[in-house]
């Protein structure tokens, strides 16, 4: 059997038997099993890839199989991964396998909150594998579906109605996505009576131009929506205060990125030629998004508002860089992915840990608190610094190339947009030494919080996870890079061919 | 030639320190932190003046040198022609800077042992100074431009962590946080710098970004971007980036409130080695500057001209011992951007450029002392201010001495450091640039003044300190340092450079113009003679002339204002006219758009819903009427 269908079949075994766990204690033990067994798997797997084809700069679809399951309108079950989707997949692994750590003293509805969770997951693994387009379409609505019932259900402050805003936001993107693939899957030609779903015989056609002027947009917008896309960002900062920390962490985390892969995967790499056209609307809403999203962090006061919006900013450098068209800048995005979304979930670890002990999220009632919970505050400034993007962290290579690969462009629209995006390490600089300076620095503001306790040890485990990833990346790229760069070949032979 | 890969370890040694004593420095004795810190400092320490000896004299002939790459790895590929490597690179300046940063660090070090002992954050404070001192050795020994840019960084987050070392402080937060934001702000700079010239250049590599006869230039020369050169635009931007970390107007705001952090951090770090980074960076591309864009060569020089005369004017009126030695660091180092801004190329005219580097040497060793000196005065009186001080010669002779030597040698008095490396950027201004060379040569005698007022409201002034204190001379941990570097900083000077570091790495002979000498031996004494007269005994002259000043006293006390309109600019204009409305505009705009499309969708349904009604009469009304309207309307177009 192909070894990628453990990436499914390990969270439905242990959704299953959490189903049976009396208490917290065994479901919490079920599903850090499980998701460790997964984590194991994600680890092998790119230690499979890097071997075999990684660190040659080789790329090869690995694991690759193909069931038909719905006959009548060709599609399938078509899975195998390559360079980007095994690092992706290890992106979730990791990001899953922290928030169960984090959730580990989840006493409300401990076995529905974990299923959902672990659902959500398999609905992120199962997308990353797949490369027929309905199957991926099928799985991303598996993993958007659960966030409603979380968020509605273990949240905090309005949350039916964020849960609602947010998953209401998500369908109308999935309404878009729907009907681009499926003007995707009629503009195929058709082969043994059949139009196709699956991206690799995709990718060997040129879609018809106008089709993909049509298409094109689509499936940008709808999965810009869940990569927050200006001005369809909106759902992004009520979603996440609302959302327990376990979901924040996934969301932002992983789901986000979902909505940047589609982007690049779907509407980028199988409609280049309109992509060429209309690059330039995308890359005037993705600047503003950038630029926009780190002038509005400023302003917060609400922690998870922070990084909300600190999130709208690097999300969009992400699809920045994919706009860019060249194999540096899309390189630098598929990274700038991996490592916002693990210093994302970091943060919003973090802010769940802090609310945790002080019961407020609001960073102008805090002050201090390096002082009384100096591991926490220390992964807290970490964070903080990878997200400026000091270089020894991921978050600094994935700018550079993306940085990098936008220079090469040399018209002067390029040039101001990228200088544009650049000025936004400065105003993230500021906002992030803003609230580490109120928050974590400064005279203690309230008696109470002398008496906190800092990190347990499964806090301990899951930050530590995070911040290990971050720096094995950041201190020594090239072996991701080479990954990355590996697979891009043939798609940038598309990309760039047409 | 020489093996010279065991420079790596001058890099690995401390930042394995960093990392060894930043995880469990805090659960051992402080004490231990500080040994493996110093002890791991004066082991650098050998590797580098090793390394720095084999080069100057064991594997080239004195005179005669060459860029040796002493290692070099790939680290992080961007396609097939562009890559970021990180390395050694060996040549006279990073071989000085090998001497110069381990030196000062280890006295810091050394020093901190008694200045920081029974702090809270012992161990943090050592390994903060260890991954400071891993980020600035980087720094200088950067093969690739790029390595510089993230070396750059380090030392901007490492100097971030020592200034906000006191972070229960909120003046020390805050200083920390506008030392990060200003050197960014200006690292913004330097980094489209480095992209626009690399765009051209097509490489990250020093040894073919900075060789002149590369044609790659010429040709960047002729593109022009709103009238000037893209090779001048990026050269300038790159500038910037130098002149952020150097603190050169308008980015100095962000020095003087550096203070903040520990003593020991401003003289290693605020004076003896990172402000240095821009001066060195301006040394490391200098072959392309003077070749290619001489106008933006000037331009530096008269920035640096332009930053020593206005440090030096404030730094006579405060009262701050430390903020004194912060402007008077911001003064010495316009010293040195004014020698490589009035340098040439080749031979004697590349003397600017030798007598910068040899200024940057000789500051590191009088002002780290003159910093460690201030250090060990504010341990003895518990105050930043000269109005509790005076009279301490009685109580702290060694100190008194030695600072009484690093005060003489930043005045130019012979035979002391500063007056051999002055001289020589006195005499380069005057052979290419008069305006320069008068704006150097005032300064000299403001230098003079200020740090001799400093001088002697410290040590003479009153008969007895005016605080109530007992002061008392430091413990040795602290004094040694101090005599160490005063002994450098009275025998450095004769150390002749322009054998050691020319721009085009050859030796020239010097003539010294003895006119030249006089005269700026005669205007340091000027100076000195003027402090005296008004400091040496308690009276009310000084009082007297300030207010004969009035508003222009009151204007440079006041710094000229201009963190005020940098306050104004970032609270009232980026804060207010632009962050405040975003945020607002997001919420209501974006979000009540988004939000009044669903109230809308949901009152649409409100409406309608009455269709679906259940009743099976008006289904069918509704039916067999569309029917017949649409079987109508058919008719009427067929039959037309």
């Amino acid at each position: 059997m192909n070894i990628l269908n453990f990436f499914i079949i390990v969270p439905l075994i242990t959704v299953f038997l959490i189903l049976f766990s009396k208490s917290l204690k065994t479901t919490r033990i079920i599903a850090a099993v499980g998701m460790t067994i997964q984590l194991l798997l994600a680890l092998w797997l790119m230690y499979y890839y890097l071997v075999h084809y990684g660190l040659k700069q080789l790329h090869k679809m690995i694991f690759v199989s193909d069931t038909v399951w719905f006959p009548t309108l060709n599609i399938h079950y078509a899975i195998g991964v390559d360079g980007i989707s095994t690092a992706m997949i290890l992106l979730t692994a990791i990001v899953i396998f922290a928030g169960v750590f984090v959730s580990w003293t989840m006493e409300n509805l401990h076995r529905e909150f974990f299923i959902s969770l672990i659902v959500l997951a398999t609905g992120v693994f199962g997308f990353f594998i797949s490369y027929d387009l309905f199957t991926m379409l099928l799985f991303y609505e598996l993993a958007v579906i659960p966030m409603y019932l979380l968020i509605g259900i273990w949240g905090s402050g309005p949350k039916e109605k964020h849960a609602m805003k947010l998953t209401l936001m998500l369908m109308a993107g999935s309404a878009l996505i729907i009907a681009g693939l499926l003007g995707i899957y009629f503009s195929t030609p058709i082969v043994n009576g059949h139009h196709t779903f699956n991206m690799l015989e995709i990718s060997k056609y040129t879609l018809p131009i106008k089709a993909q002027r049509l298409f094109f947009p689509l499936t940008f917008v709808g999965f810009g929506v869940l990569g927050a896309l200006f001005p369809f960002h909106t759902w992004s900062p009520d979603g996440h205060a609302s959302a327990p920390t376990a979901v924040s962490m996934l969301h932002a985390g992983v789901l986000m990125k979902l909505g940047t892969y589609g982007v690049f995967r779907v509407a980028i790499y199988l409609m280049p030629e309109a992509a060429h056209e209309m690059a330039w609307i995308f890359i005037i809403l993705t600047s503003i998004s950038v630029v926009y999203g780190a002038f509005g962090a400023i302003m917060q006061k609400d922690l998870k508002y922070i990084n909300a919006y600190s999130s709208v900013s690097h999300v969009g450098m992400i699809t920045f860089g994919l706009l860019m068209m060249n194999a540096t800048a899309i390189d630098g995005a598929i990274l700038q992915m991996i490592s916002h979304g693990i210093m994302t979930a970091l943060f919003f670890a973090l802010i769940g840990m802090i609310y945790g002990r002080t019961h407020t999220r609001n960073v102008y009632e805090m002050g201090g608190l390096l002082r009384v919970i100096p591991f926490l505050g220390t992964m807290y400034m970490i964070a903080g610094f990878a997200s400026l993007g000091l270089p020894g962290f991921s978050g600094f290579v994935a700018e550079l190339n993306i940085f990098t690969g936008a220079f090469l462009h040399a018209d002067l629209f390029h040039r101001v947009a990228t200088i544009l995006v650049i000025s936004s390490i400065v105003v993230t600089a500021v906002y992030i030494l803003r609230f580490v300076g109120i928050m974590l620095m400064g005279p203690i503001k309230h008696e109470e919080h002398l008496k906190l306790k800092d990190a347990t040890w499964y806090e301990k485990l899951s930050t530590i996870t995070l911040v290990v990833s971050m720096l094995a990346i950041g201190l020594y790229p090239v072996w991701i890079i080479n990954t990355i760069m590996g697979s891009l070949k043939p798609i940038m032979l598309k990309i760039l061919g047409g | 030639m020489a093996n010279f890969s065991y420079t790596i370890y001058i890099l690995l040694v401390p930042l394995l320190i960093f990392a060894i004593v930043g995880i469990w420095g805090g659960k051992w004795k402080p004490i231990i932190s500080g040994l493996i810190g110093t002890f791991g400092i004066a082991f650098i320490l050998v590797l580098s003046y090793y390394a720095a000896y084999q080069y100057f004299f064991v594997v080239n002939h004195v005179g005669h040198y060459k860029q040796i790459v002493a290692m070099n790895f790939l680290w992080l590929p961007f396609n097939k022609i562009l890559n970021v490597h990180m390395g050694i690179l060996l040549d006279p300046i990073s071989a000085m800077m090998l001497i110069v940063v381990p030196t000062i660090s280890l006295m810091s070090h050394w020093y901190s042992l008694g200045y920081m002992k029974g702090e809270r954050g012992f161990a943090r404070y050592y390994a903060f100074l260890s991954l400071f001192t891993f980020s600035m050795l980087g720094l200088v020994l950067s093969t690739d431009i790029l390595q510089m840019f993230i070396f750059y960084e380090l030392v901007g987050v490492s100097s971030y962590l020592l200034i906000g070392f006191y972070y229960q402080r909120p003046s020390a937060v805050a200083a920390a946080k506008k030392a990060f934001i200003v050197t960014r702000f200006a690292d913004f700079g330097f980094l489209v710098g480095i992209l626009v010239l690399v765009y051209y250049t097509h490489s990250f590599d020093f040894m073919q970004i900075t060789d002149p006869h590369s044609p790659v230039f010429r040709t960047i020369l002729g593109k022009a971007f709103l009238g000037y050169s893209v090779l001048a635009w990026a050269l300038s931007l790159i500038f910037v980036g130098a002149a952020g970390k150097s603190a050169m107007f308008p980015f100095h705001i962000w020095l003087p409130d550096a203070m903040e952090g520990p003593t020991p951090v401003s003289a290693l770090i605020h004076a003896a080695t990172m402000v240095v980074a821009g001066v060195f960076t301006v040394a490391r591309i200098f072959p392309i500057y003077v070749h290619y864009t001489p106008n933006v060569l000037l331009m530096i020089g008269y920035v640096g001209g332009f930053t020593s005369l206005f440090a030096a004017l404030i730094a006579m009126t405060q009262f701050d011992i430390k903020r004194v030695l912060a402007y008077s660091t911001l003064s010495q180092i316009g010293y040195m951007m004014v020698g490589l801004g009035v340098s040439r190329y080749g031979g004697e005219e590349g003397l600017g450029y030798t007598a910068a580097m040899f200024h940057l040497f000789t500051h590191a060793m009088f002002k780290a002392l003159l910093f460690l000196g201030a250090g060990s005065i504010i341990h003895a009186v518990h105050s930043n201010f000269m109005q509790k001080m005076g009279a301490l010669r009685k109580y702290m002779p060694i100190t008194h001495i030695t600072f009484l030597v690093a005060a003489l040698a930043i005045s130019g008095i012979p035979p002391f450091a500063g007056f051999f490396s002055k001289d020589k950027i006195l005499e380069a201004a005057f052979m290419h640039n008069r305006l320069l060379f008068w704006v150097e040569y005032i300064t000299a005698g403001l230098t003079a003044f200020y740090i001799f007022r400093l001088y002697f409201k410290v040590f003479w002034w009153t008969d007895e300190p005016q605080c109530d204190c007992k002061p008392h001379e430091s413990p040795s941990t602290m004094t040694i340092p101090l005599i160490i570097l005063a002994i450098l900083s009275s025998t450095v000077g004769f150390i002749p450079f322009n054998k050691f570091v020319t721009p085009d790495l050859k030796a020239f002979p010097v003539e010294t113009d003895w006119g030249l000498v006089s005269a700026s031996v005669a205007i340091g004494l000027l100076g000195l003679g003027f402090a005296w007269f008004l400091y040496r005994k308690e009276n009310d002259l000084p009082d007297k002339i300030v207010n004969a000043l009035g508003k222009l006293y009151q204007w440079t006390y006041d710094k000229f204002y201009i963190d005020e309109i940098y306050l104004f600019i970032t609270k009232k204009i980026l804060f207010n006219l632009v962050a405040r409305p975003i945020a607002w505009f997001d919420r209501h705009i974006v979000d009540g758009f988004m939000v009044g499309v669903a109230i809308v969708t949901g009152k649409t349904a409100e409406k309608i819903k009455g269709f679906q009604s259940g009743h099976l009469q008006q289904y069918a009304f509704v039916f067999i009427a569309s029917v017949l309207i649409i079987a109508l309307t058919v008719l009427y177009f067929i039959g037309a």
